[in-house]
């Protein structure tokens, strides 16, 4: 398998406004230090750690919404590290995301066959009409939901919908911030399993962006953790859930409840 | 005598639209951990906030019994209730940065619950909140006290809300999803401290979670819910054993484990969804039939 990206070094930093003074300019801080990894075509990795880890971050970068401060990225071998916004439109069909809360990432004056039809638009494809039937097909929900808006949904299926607009565009990559976190199990269970399944069918190179690792452990191939914008441990997921190194991935899954009243969950000092 | 907390029937409606909550019955012991799960929209928080007073103005409650402390909640004077709710239970809500007010500093809003309710002196329940907040394992209380709710950290804000909860030593709490919003390695830790703090106090507590691991770590039984109607009450070791309804086992099957890759990813079955529904339908058959005798 080759790399469809390559990271290398990689810095973020980005203006603090918490402490900008009145006037003159706000001091940076940094959020990603030195970040150095790939990303296979056809894998399935899962971005986990605590809120403030970087991992949004890192999302964001990855589909250059966010610019490096310092270091390189490479996207299927071509260097978008600093590239214009003119430079990056022709690239932006490949590298799709999807929103944690989809009530604020879809247009709620739109129905769901423009909210759809609109990256399509503007990307200059053709047939439109039948790529919408195709996206809806793809993601379990029926062609006369076209006429529906987003507030008619329920939550798994607005979310099918953000998932429906990523994969319309025939994208290599896709990433997921986050995009289960605000559902029920029940639809949590059904959106895991359509992405897995398109994943499989459609050859999609997915980041899953998560704070859940039993998610993580159910979807992904390799795991990030990251901590304090580090790369702590990223390894294959199977190896990495049988003994984890890092102590901080330790710490993380010690500290998940599993539905299981017999499950050792020591008390600790707090 | 009967349960400390001990809810007989109670239906809600939303006005002039259906039953959110079917007749439930639910009994709390006195120092016991009762756990309500479910899905969104399945009530299990409309419970806590009936118990507590607090139902949005949509909401009424159209039959039933409430009954804290050998009174009935619901034959009470509005200010009655309010005094009787206010002395006997709290609330640890889910979302701290909305529950503490952005404008006052934190130490009056702990000492609020003593001064009002109790009728101490702001002296006296500073003195208490200090204590309160030591006890939350907040480092330097005095320093808390006089901080604004955004200077706090999501884990600390939640601290200084499990305090204020705690400082009328009341004999009930509701904690409605206090947790959900907190990274895994703070919610242990609050988990403990909540747990902690129960078993010193000797407080019951109706914990409101969607979170099938939570319960399984803090509550001694628990009661699931789905469309205002309860189908299962156990003791938690029996119910991850050997969940009776259909609808609890589908739940369980579609929680993710780290500990197995291949749990969770089966979506609630179909036909178990149309048995819970038909359940529902039943319910409220056969209370159409009873509820309008009455009239």
């Amino acid at each position: 398998m080759t790399d469809l990206y390559t990271v290398t070094d990689m810095h973020l930093s980005l203006a603090d406004m918490v402490n900008k003074p009145l006037f003159g300019s706000a001091p940076r801080i940094d959020i990603l230090h030195g970040l150095s990894f790939s990303i296979k075509r056809g894998e399935v990795l899962g971005i986990v750690g605590g809120s403030g880890s970087g991992k949004s971050t890192l999302g964001r970068v990855l589909v250059r919404l966010l610019e490096p401060s310092r270091g390189q990225v490479l996207f299927d071998g071509q260097d978008i590290t600093h590239l214009n916004e003119d430079a990056l439109r022709p690239l932006r069909r490949r590298f799709q995301m999807i929103f944690q809360d989809p009530m604020s990432s879809l247009n709620p004056r739109r129905t769901v066959g423009s909210i759809i039809a609109a990256p399509l638009k503007l990307h200059g494809f053709d047939r439109i009409s039948v790529r919408v039937d195709q996206a809806l097909d793809h993601v379990g929900l029926p062609r006369s939901f076209r006429t529906r808006y987003p507030h008619e949904l329920s939550g798994g299926q607005r979310q099918r919908v953000g998932i429906a607009r990523a994969i319309a565009m025939e994208p290599e990559f896709i990433l997921a911030d986050e995009i289960v976190s605000g559902l029920d199990v029940s639809s949590q269970a059904q959106v895991l399993k359509l992405l897995a399944d398109l994943v499989a069918d459609l050859g999609l190179t997915l980041a899953f962006i998560s704070h859940d690792l039993s998610v993580i452990r159910r979807l992904c191939g390799t795991v990030m953790v990251l901590y304090q914008g580090r790369i702590v441990e990223h390894r294959a997921s199977d190896a990495l859930f049988a003994a984890p190194e890092a102590a901080y991935t330790r710490e993380l899954l010690g500290a998940i409840p599993l539905p299981d009243p017999d499950q050792p969950w020591g008390a600790q000092a707090g | 005598m009967s349960a400390f907390l001990s809810i007989r029937n109670l239906s809600l409606v939303l006005k002039g639209g259906p039953r959110l909550l079917r007749s439930v019955s639910l009994d709390v012991e006195a120092g016991e951990v009762r756990g309500l799960v479910g899905e969104s929209g399945a009530g299990k928080s409309m419970i806590g906030k009936a118990v507590l007073g607090i139902l949005p103005r949509s909401v009424e409650v159209v039959e039933g019994e409430i009954w804290l402390d050998e009174v009935d909640l619901l034959k009470l004077r509005p200010s009655e209730r309010r005094r009787k709710i206010g002395a006997t239970a709290a609330l640890i809500p889910q979302d701290p940065l909305t529950a503490l007010n952005p404008s006052r500093r934190v130490g009056p809003q702990v000492t609020d619950r003593l001064v009002d309710i109790l009728g101490w002196k702001r002296a006296d329940a500073q003195a208490r909140a200090l204590e309160l907040l030591a006890e939350v394992h907040i480092p330097d209380p005095a320093r808390v006290m006089r901080s604004y709710p955004h200077e706090l950290s999501g884990g600390m804000r939640q601290r200084v809300l499990i305090a204020s909860a705690f400082a009328a030593e009341p004999k009930l709490i509701v904690a409605d999803e206090p947790t959900t919003a907190l990274d895994v390695t703070v919610q242990k830790q609050i988990l403990h401290l909540i747990a902690r703090m129960q078993a010193r106090h000797g407080t019951a507590l109706l914990f409101v979670t969607h979170d099938l691991g939570v319960v399984s770590k803090v509550c001694g039984s628990l009661a699931v819910l789905y469309g205002g109607l309860v189908v299962e009450q156990s003791p938690v070791r029996d119910f991850f054993r050997q969940p009776a309804h259909a609808y609890s086992r589908a739940l369980l099957a579609a929680t993710p484990k780290y500990t197995d890759p291949m749990a969770g990813l089966n979506p609630v079955p179909e036909a178990v969804i149309t048995a819970v529904q038909a359940e529902v339908a039943q319910a409220d058959a056969s209370w159409r039939n009873g509820g309008w005798r009455h009239d």
